[in-house]
C-alpha cells in the first residue's frame, strides 16, 4: 500500500456503498501479484473472478491443489477435482496435487501470502469470529477456517459492515466464539476499508458515508492513517 | 506384511469389530471409499467411532453408514453442508457425538499417529472454544496447544491405481485425506479403480507406498472399466 500523508481517508460520498462485486474487485486488486492465495468458501470465492492471469496469483484449496482454476463447465465436471467448497473446478498448467497434512503444513507453516476470509465480526485488535454463531440448535462446523486465520501471513476478511440488525461487526470484542487471535489484517466492507493495527482500526476509505457517520455507528474508534503511525 | 489384493468387498471388511475407530477417507465425496463402506454396512459392525472431514454427503456413503445407525461418534472439520441432511437428523436428536476439529489438526493428529509422535503443538485453534480444557504452551513468543494423534483400528480409503506391491497413486483432489489415513490404521484397506501388475507403476510416482496398504479391493477385477 502506498503510504497516504496527513490527509486522512479517502471519503467516496457520490456515491452508495459498495456492492459485493466491487468488494471482491477491491479484495483483488489489494493481493501482491505471484501471491499464494487461499479464498475462503462463499463470498471470498468470487475475487477469484477478478484476478488476471496477468497477476501470476496461485490459488491454493485446503482440499490438496495449488494453482487451482475457475470453475468446470458443466458438461466438464470431474467429480475427483473439486474446490473447498466442493464444486468441480479446473486445473491450471503447473497445477500440484497434495494430501491434506501438507496442505495444511502449507498454512500452519507461514508459505501462504493470503488468505480471504468472511466474518462474522472482527474486533479491532484482529481477532476473529466466523465459524460459529452459537445459536442453541447450530451445528458447529469449522472446517479449515481457524488453520487459514492463523496460518497465512496476511488475513483478509470480507464482509458488510454492518449486522441485518444495524449493529456493528467491526466489534471492540467479539461476542461471537473466536476463530483466532490478533490474526485479521485487512478488513474489506461495502462501507470502508479497515486496516487493523498496532494503533487500531484505520481507515482508508469510504463508500456512501463519512468517518463521521460511520464513527457514529460503529463503537471501535476509526482512525485515520494520519493518526497512525507509518508501516502497517 | 506383503499387501492382500481383493476383489470381494465383503471379504475386505470382513473382521471389523464393533467399537472400532474408522478412519474414512474423503473430502465430500471425492475420495470416499463408497464400496467399502457399503460393504461395512452389510457387515454389521456397530458403535463405530468415524473420523471424516465431513458428515456425510446425500444418501450414500459415510451418509448411509449413519443412516445404518452405527455409528456412536463422528470426529470432523466441518458436519454441516447443504446435504448433510442425515448426519443433521442424527445429531438434533442426540443419537450421535460429535467431536469438532479444525481441519488441520485433524489430518495432522492423524500424521502424527502413522509417524508415531506421542502429540505435538499446534497454533490453531488457541483462544478459541475448541482450545478449551487442553494444556498450552509458549514457544517463541507464540501460543500453542498441545493437540493428540487419532490412530484408527482401520483405514478405509479411495485411490485411483493400486499395484500389486500395495503402492498407491491417486487422482486429483481425490487424494485429500488418504495418505495421512493410510499411515494411521493397524489396519488400512483402500479401493481402487484397478490393480496393475508389479513395475507398471514409476517409483518416482508412488504417493502412498505398499507398507501402508493392508489390503486392496480392485474395484476392476474384471477389467470391464477404463
Amino acid at each position: 500500500m502506498s503510504m497516504i500523508e496527513a490527509r486522512g481517508p479517502v471519503e467516496h460520498l457520490d456515491r452508495g456503498p459498495r456492492s459485493k462485486d466491487e468488494i471482491a474487485a477491491a479484495v483483488a486488486a489489494a493481493i501482491p501479484p505471484g501471491s499464494y492465495v487461499n479464498l475462503g468458501i462463499g463470498q471470498p470465492t468470487t475475487v477469484g473472478d477478478f484476478l488476471t492471469p496477468e497477476s501470476g496469483v496461485v490459488l491454493h484449496t485446503e482440499n490438496g491443489m495449488l494453482n487451482m482454476g475457475p470453475a468446470a463447465r458443466p458438461d466438464l465436471l470431474d467429480p475427483d477435482l473439486i474446490n473447498a467448497g466442493k464444486i468441480p473446478v479446473t486445473e491450471l498448467p503447473g497445477a500440484s496435487y497434495f494430501h491434506h497434512a501438507d496442505s495444511f503444513a502449507m498454512m500452519r507453516g507461514g508459505h501462504l501470502d493470503v488468505c480471504v476470509l468472511g466474518a462474522f465480526q472482527v474486533s479491532e485488535g484482529g481477532d476473529l469470529a466466523n465459524w460459529h454463531t452459537g445459536a442453541p440448535g447450530a451445528i458447529p462446523a469449522v472446517g479449515g477456517a481457524m488453520d487459514l486465520a492463523i496460518g497465512a501471513k496476511s488475513v483478509f476478511v470480507m464482509m458488510t459492515l454492518f449486522a441485518k440488525d444495524g449493529s456493528a461487526k467491526l466489534v471492540p470484542r467479539c461476542t461471537y466464539p473466536l476463530t483466532g487471535l490478533g490474526c485479521v489484517d485487512r478488513v474489506y466492507t461495502d462501507y470502508a476499508t479497515i486496516m487493523i493495527t498496532g494503533d487500531g482500526a484505520v481507515v482508508t476509505e469510504t463508500f456512501g458515508a463519512s468517518v463521521a457517520e460511520l464513527q457514529d455507528r460503529v463503537e471501535v474508534t476509526l482512525r485515520a492513517p494520519s493518526q497512525a503511525s507509518s508501516g502497517g | 506384511m506383503r499387501t492382500f489384493i481383493t476383489d470381494d468387498p465383503d471379504a475386505a471388511v470382513a473382521e471389523i469389530a464393533d467399537g472400532s475407530t474408522v478412519l474414512i477417507g474423503g473430502f465430500g465425496m471425492a475420495g470416499m471409499p463408497v464400496t467399502l463402506i457399503d460393504a461395512l454396512i452389510r457387515q454389521g459392525a456397530r458403535d463405530l467411532t468415524v473420523v471424516n472431514n465431513n458428515a456425510g454427503n446425500g444418501d450414500t456413503g459415510l451418509a448411509a453408514l449413519l443412516a445404518a445407525g452405527r455409528v456412536r461418534k463422528m470426529i470432523c472439520s466441518f458436519p454441516r453442508q447443504s446435504d448433510s441432511y442425515v448426519f443433521d437428523g442424527l445429531y438434533r436428536a442426540g443419537k450421535i457425538e460429535l467431536e469438532l476439529v479444525p481441519q488441520g489438526n485433524l489430518a495432522e493428529r492423524m500424521r502424527a499417529a502413522g509417524a508415531g509422535v506421542g502429540a505435538f503443538y499446534s497454533p490453531t485453534g488457541v483462544g478459541t472454544p475448541l482450545a478449551e480444557g487442553k494444556e498450552q504452551r509458549t514457544i517463541g513468543g507464540r501460543d500453542y496447544v498441545l493437540e493428540y494423534p487419532i490412530k484408527g483400528d482401520v483405514a478405509l480409503i479411495g485411490a485411483y491405481v493400486g499395484d500389486r506391491m500395495g503402492n498407491l497413486v491417486y487422482r486429483k483432489t481425490a487424494r485429500n485425506f488418504g495418505p495421512v489415513m493410510a499411515t494411521a490404521a493397524a489396519l488400512t484397506i483402500a479401493e481402487v479403480k484397478r490393480v496393475v501388475e508389479i513395475g507398471e507403476i514409476d517409483p518416482e510416482v508412488v504417493v502412498t507406498p505398499g507398507i501402508f496398504v493392508d489390503r486392496i479391493l480392485n474395484l476392476n477385477a474384471d477389467g470391464r472399466e477404463g
